[in-house]
């Protein structure tokens, strides 16, 4: 316990110390690179912008990735159950997958002019859903036929076996996705804050530093959003302790 | 005699392939009277899975009927208990709950309470009293292929279908199981279809040996095993249990085309 929380806490601190030293080794002025000791003061100048700023992005975030994991695990069910479907669907995944979401802004931005909530959801629910998707139909496809047997044998209908046996043999390989989407989803709303901004955000934050050439400022912002995706990754790290913490095989 | 329990009349049946129907058992006739257990052997890929498959009902033979205990076998039915070479436990359930899984999809009439006094009753019968509670990934294999076997007998089903279900365990944990099964079928008394490669095995669990001819199978012979209640392993080294393994290994020469055919018969 006293290695799990004091060896990660003095890695934090050696890396500031290590920052710290650069910057005033290298005698660079803040709006080169800010150092760690700049941080503080433009975090408190701030403070109020950065909970409420803060606040937007994280239930934004959060909508998205519940929106993607809702989509995702549908689709992963369809793919998962009909081969006619994955052979369908998956081409199509993989092509929207690969095109950047930074250039789907813009459009995103343009199609529904105001709705910033909705625009900024969207895209990170379009960036996070596609691993949670593969992963859910990736295990339901893989799922050994002595499994379903055992059921089916006794005249289990598919929805039983779906919820006894497919369901929670998954949840390994969907908390696995989840942890890679919640990230992504949280660069997805950052992607809209930054790029099209409505002074709504810690990304419109960072813009509004970058526009009054306000480098502390920029840099505490980065911090915020580290500490940020921190928080939400381990969310999912104890949600999944807690659904899929058979999975972990025990040291012995 | 009575009417047989498991009684498959003339089954044919082919898989489709990219390659053209591949035909897996021909014409097979297989039947097992009530408290009867027996071994099939072939060689392998002759379609014995298909056999264990359409027994259970999990697959309707292209022709030919399977009966069982005076029904014909249209689909999946509650008085089946498999057992598989993967244990195929849920590794999210304790042992015990994975032993009560099937009460869960079959009618019962048990309350929950007797429901899990049988599943305690059962573990203590193969020797896993004291493991309900542990998760499967904390048992050896042997063990786990234990539980699952109590998982195939709690819904006490009339028709047991083991298919291989101690292939892949090594030969002392194999040697274990295999008296366990006789105490089993002592006090848990169930009508049994048996799937091995170990003719040892079959001359040593089953009253009746069938040999099924390589793919399209067939039933080639059928071997009488004098059985009287449960055998020690003393059993396997008898004069007698040499003589039946040595017919049998004949006939599994001839069954893989190494060995010319005979006619074939019916030992008593």
């Amino acid at each position: 316990m006293f290695q799990k929380i004091a060896v990660p806490v003095a890695a934090i601190v050696i890396f500031l110390i290590f920052w710290e030293a650069l910057v005033w080794i290298n005698g660079w002025p803040n709006y080169k690179m800010a150092s760690p000791s700049d941080l503080w003061p433009a975090f408190w100048k701030f403070r109020d912008l950065f909970f409420t700023m803060g606040w937007d992005t994280l239930w934004r975030t959060v909508v998205g990735l519940g929106l993607a994991v809702v989509v995702g695990v549908g689709i992963g069910m369809i793919m998962g159950f009909s081969r006619l479907m994955r052979d369908a669907l998956y081409p199509l995944l993989v092509g929207f997958n690969a095109i950047p979401k930074a250039t789907v802004v813009p459009i995103v931005a343009l199609m529904f002019v105001g709705a910033h909530d909705f625009n900024t959801v969207l895209i990170a629910f379009m960036i996070s859903f596609f691993p949670i998707a593969v992963s859910v139909s990736i295990g339901l496809s893989t799922l050994e036929p002595e499994y379903r047997d055992i059921l089916r044998s006794l005249g289990a209908s598919r929805m039983t076996i779906f919820w006894k046996i497919a369901l929670p043999k998954t949840l390994p390989e969907f908390f696995g996705a989840l942890k890679v989407a919640v990230t992504l989803a949280f660069i997805g709303t950052n992607l809209m804050e930054i790029v099209s901004p409505h002074g709504r955000g810690l990304g419109a934050l960072f813009d509004s530093g970058k526009t009054n050439a306000d480098y502390p400022l920029m840099f505490a912002v980065l911090i915020a959003l580290a500490f940020l995706g921190i928080v939400l990754y381990y969310v999912v790290v104890a949600l999944e302790k807690i659904f899929a913490g058979w999975a972990e095989r025990s040291p012995t | 005699m009575t009417q047989p329990l498991i009684d498959i009349k003339g089954v044919t049946h082919a898989y489709q392939t990219q390659s053209g129907p591949l035909p897996v058992l021909d014409n097979l006739n297989v039947s097992v009277p009530e408290g009867g257990f027996a071994a099939v052997v072939g060689p392998s890929g002759c379609g014995k899975s298909t056999l264990t498959r359409l027994i259970a009902g999990l697959m309707k033979p292209d022709t030919g009927e399977v009966w069982l205990h005076g029904e014909r076998v249209k689909g999946p039915r509650s008085t089946v208990g498999m057992a598989f070479q993967n244990p195929v436990l849920l590794e999210w359930r304790s042992i015990l709950k994975n032993v009560l899984l099937p009460l869960e999809i079959v009618p019962t009439k048990l309350s929950k309470k007797e429901a899990e006094d049988r599943a305690r009753h059962l573990l203590e019968l193969v020797g896993l009293d004291g493991f309900e509670d542990k998760r499967p990934s904390e048992l050896s294999g042997g063990m786990r292929q234990r539980a699952s076997l109590c998982r195939a007998l709690i819904h006490q089903p009339e028709v047991l279908i083991l298919d291989e279900p101690f292939g892949a365990l090594d030969a002392f944990t194999r040697e274990d199981l295999w008296q366990i099964m006789h105490r089993v079928k002592e006090e848990e008394p169930f009508t049994g279809v048996l799937i091995t490669h170990d003719l040892r095995e079959s001359v040593f669990l089953a009253d009746e040996v069938i040999v099924l001819s390589g793919r399209p199978a067939t039933t080639q012979y059928r071997l009488k095993v004098p059985m009287d209640g449960p055998r020690d392993l003393e059993h396997l080294y008898t004069p007698e249990t040499a003589e039946m393994l040595a017919i049998l290994r004949h006939q599994i020469e001839i069954a893989q085309g190494r060995a010319p055919a005979e006619s074939s018969e019916v030992a008593e």
